[in-house]
């Protein structure tokens, strides 16, 4: 059988007007036109050669995808994931390249997309609904559903403004749920919404490719890809670099992102993180084995490791970290202990290991921070030092559930259960 | 199920996907005029409320106050039926003109054929338009007009030429709006002249010139009023400049479309 998309030699360019916004202004456009414009070299339509730069935003992506398929796409910030999904979902034409598609394709870039505040829920369904590609009928057909699953019922006839952000996100994605399409391009969408809101959405983009639709699923959230997906691809400034497994797509991808964003190393030349007393020069996140990692199994123990310069003598820098949910709160804040070693001049290396089984599964920001403490001083203080990503091996859980459990910390706790009265006939 | 996306090369009308997506006509017309007259004590009554209104005022100006001549009819028949026709372009055109840039945040994030946003604009004009003209019959009955029964000929007439410069003008711009915001600032200035050189507020026998008469019937709006107002002042149609009207409508139509769509596939990046 053939494959439901083929996706040819895509590129996707961007023209980039440097100290311009994306439109033009009618002004710059007659003030060239005329040549009393203040850009010398400017041609007739108001950018100058000198300053359009194209941007590949896809370079020459080729891949297939096959009926059935769960196919998560992975990918840092910028490199073309949700460009990809525009251009296979007719929003933006590609470039170059052609897409054969082979069945109907429904696209969720956000939840709620053309949601009006000032009409009621019942509105909204009608109007998303039609909006994603539903006909009236099939929306009056699933209505009741739809209005159970969002569990809205009792508002159902309030405008939306009234509801909670949170309403809001139940209401878009249960439309969103009951779509049938062949092919469904998801984007990002579990970044929105708590815990519970996103277990659900999850579940639901099981049943949806359970029953045997195609997903393409941008994510990154590494975890909901492997369970989801058995396929994924991997996007690099704009370029296809894998596509294959999940589980080493994912492994791979994050082994590529290590130098990136688990490492800081500032030189010299650099803006000076600290102050005249000492500077941060590097740090990193790292496995038990010191290799440098991003993302990290929870049962396995972490370490932050960073070097800083004490620059002067006299003082008692102590070193110590903050660790942020990438929601922004705070999980946890540790120091080192008092070491006649922090108050000489030189380089040190200071490690904090962080235990296994300690952190919940998800992104955490490290904020790397000396201080003297009496008296008190701060001598640097980098918030996003680093960012490292915890996943879950779900063969270890303990019990069959295999959804994201809420919380900042996941640890081992002790049970203990025995039974005090036995059943009497 | 079979489709290719490929980089826009040929220009196609697109009317099968439209009619595929025929059903959105109807959401975003319908959630337009809900979202228009949503939190208002009248409601729908605006409607009928807002050309009423302009018709009391300009009847107290320009009949009672200024004895223009209104080509023996009653005034507030003379300007409600000019102002019924006049609010389909002027309403119709500003709300299509700013369509692609309110729904920006729609055309970024799901595909349909883009040419159902501003059209839907016009829809709600035209609703607009039904509702004052219910309001018409009334003041013809209230006033004991004689109307030519040519008026179910007259009056679709029109209403098309009035719908073809609508979308015309209002496509163009709409495009245009996407680019170049200043578009925007642009669109009162083309309605209030519009206005001008249309005889909403006065008769086209004003026009002494004759050289004149041809350059002003190249206003496609002076062709559909005067057709409309024929059927109750009695005058004989000039069909060459009733075609001049609708040339000048369908010349603005076809190229409004041919821009609209040469455009639109880049709507999603530049809005």
């Amino acid at each position: 059988m053939k494959p439901i998309l083929e996706i040819h030699n895509i590129s996707k360019i961007y023209r980039i007007m440097s100290g311009q916004g994306p439109y033009l202004n009618l002004r710059d456009l007659i003030a060239s036109t005329f040549g009393f414009g203040n850009k010398p070299n400017s041609t007739r339509w108001g950018r100058s050669k000198t300053q359009t730069e194209d941007f590949y935003a896809l370079s020459n992506v080729s891949f297939d995808v096959n009926e059935g398929d769960a196919v998560g796409i992975v990918g840092s910030n910028g490199a073309g994931k949700s460009t990809l999904l525009k251009v296979i979902s007719k929003i933006t034409p590609p470039s170059y390249g052609k897409i054969i598609v082979r069945g109907r394709v429904a696209s969720l870039l956000e939840v709620g997309t053309g949601f009006h505040a000032e009409l009621t829920g019942r509105e909204n369904i009608f109007l998303n609904g039609s909006i994603l590609g539903m006909k009236r009928k099939e929306i009056l057909a699933k209505f009741e559903e739809i209005v159970d699953f969002s569990g809205v019922e009792k508002f159902i006839d309030t405008p939306i403004k009234h509801y909670s952000s949170g309403m809001q996100l139940r209401l878009a994605f249960a439309v969103a749920a009951f779509l049938e399409p062949e092919i469904l391009l998801i984007d990002e969408v579990l970044a929105v919404g708590d815990v519970e809101f996103q277990k659900k959405c999850l579940g639901k983009m099981d049943e949806v490719h359970r029953s045997g639709r195609t997903v393409l699923f941008v994510s990154h959230n590494m975890s909901a890809v492997k369970t989801l997906c058995q396929k994924c691809i991997c996007i690099s400034d704009g370029k296809l670099v894998e596509y294959g497994l999940s589980e080493e797509v994912v492994s791979n991808y994050l082994k590529m992102t290590n130098t990136e964003k688990s490492e800081l190393i500032l030189s010299d030349d650099e803006e000076v993180v600290g102050d005249n007393v000492a500077v941060l020069r590097s740090a990193k996140a790292i496995d038990e084995d010191h290799n440098p990692v991003q993302g990290i199994y929870i049962h396995k123990k972490i370490g932050i490791e960073f070097t800083y310069e004490v620059l002067e003598s006299g003082y008692n820098p102590i070193p110590n970290i903050y660790v942020y949910k990438a929601t922004g709160e705070c999980a946890f804040t540790t120091s080192e202990s008092n070491n006649p070693l922090f108050k000489q001049k030189g380089v040190i290396k200071t490690t904090l290991w962080i235990p296994e089984n300690l952190l919940n599964i998800g992104m955490y920001n490290v904020g790397i921070a000396l201080s003297t403490f009496s008296p008190e001083k701060v001598h640097f203080f980098l918030q996003d030092a680093l960012v490292f990503e915890t996943l879950e091996d779900l063969s270890l859980r303990n019990v069959d559930y295999n959804n994201p459990l809420p919380g900042v910390v996941k640890p081992i706790l002790k049970w203990e259960s025995e039974k005090i009265e036995s059943e009497t006939l | 199920m079979y489709e290719e996306i490929k980089p826009p090369n040929k220009l196609t009308l697109g009317l099968k996907e439209l009619w595929e997506y025929r059903e959105l006509f109807y959401f975003f017309t319908w959630r337009d005029i809900k979202v228009k007259y949503k939190q208002t004590i009248l409601g729908v009554v605006w409607a009928i409320l807002q050309p009423f209104l302009l018709m009391v005022v300009f009847t107290m100006f320009f009949d009672i106050g200024l004895n223009i001549p209104c080509d023996n009819i009653p005034y507030p028949i003379f300007v409600f039926s000019g102002l019924m026709l006049w609010g389909i372009f002027s309403s119709g055109l500003s709300g299509a003109a700013q369509s692609m840039v309110t729904n920006a945040n729609i055309i970024k994030k799901i595909y349909f054929p883009r040419l159902i946003i501003p059209i839907s604009s016009i829809l709600v004009a035209l609703f607009d338009f039904i509702m004052a003209f219910l309001v018409f019959i009334g003041m013809l009955i209230y006033f004991h007009i004689d109307v030519n029964p040519m008026i179910i000929i007259y009056l679709p007439i029109s209403i098309v030429i009035t719908l073809l410069t609508t979308f015309g003008l209002g496509t163009l711009i709409a495009a245009l709006n996407v680019k170049f915001r200043d578009f925007r600032y642009v669109i009162p200035f083309i309605i209030q002249m519009m206005f001008f050189i249309t005889p909403v507020i006065y008769p086209v026998t004003v026009i002494k010139h004759e050289w004149a008469k041809p350059l002003f019937a190249l206003n496609p709006m002076v062709g559909a009023i005067e057709l409309l107002r024929c059927t109750m002042t009695g005058h004989i149609v000039i069909w060459q400049y009733e075609l001049t009207s609708l040339a000048t409508a369908v010349a603005l139509f076809l190229f409004g479309l041919y821009y609209f769509r040469k455009t639109e596939y880049y709507f999603a990046d530049l809005a």
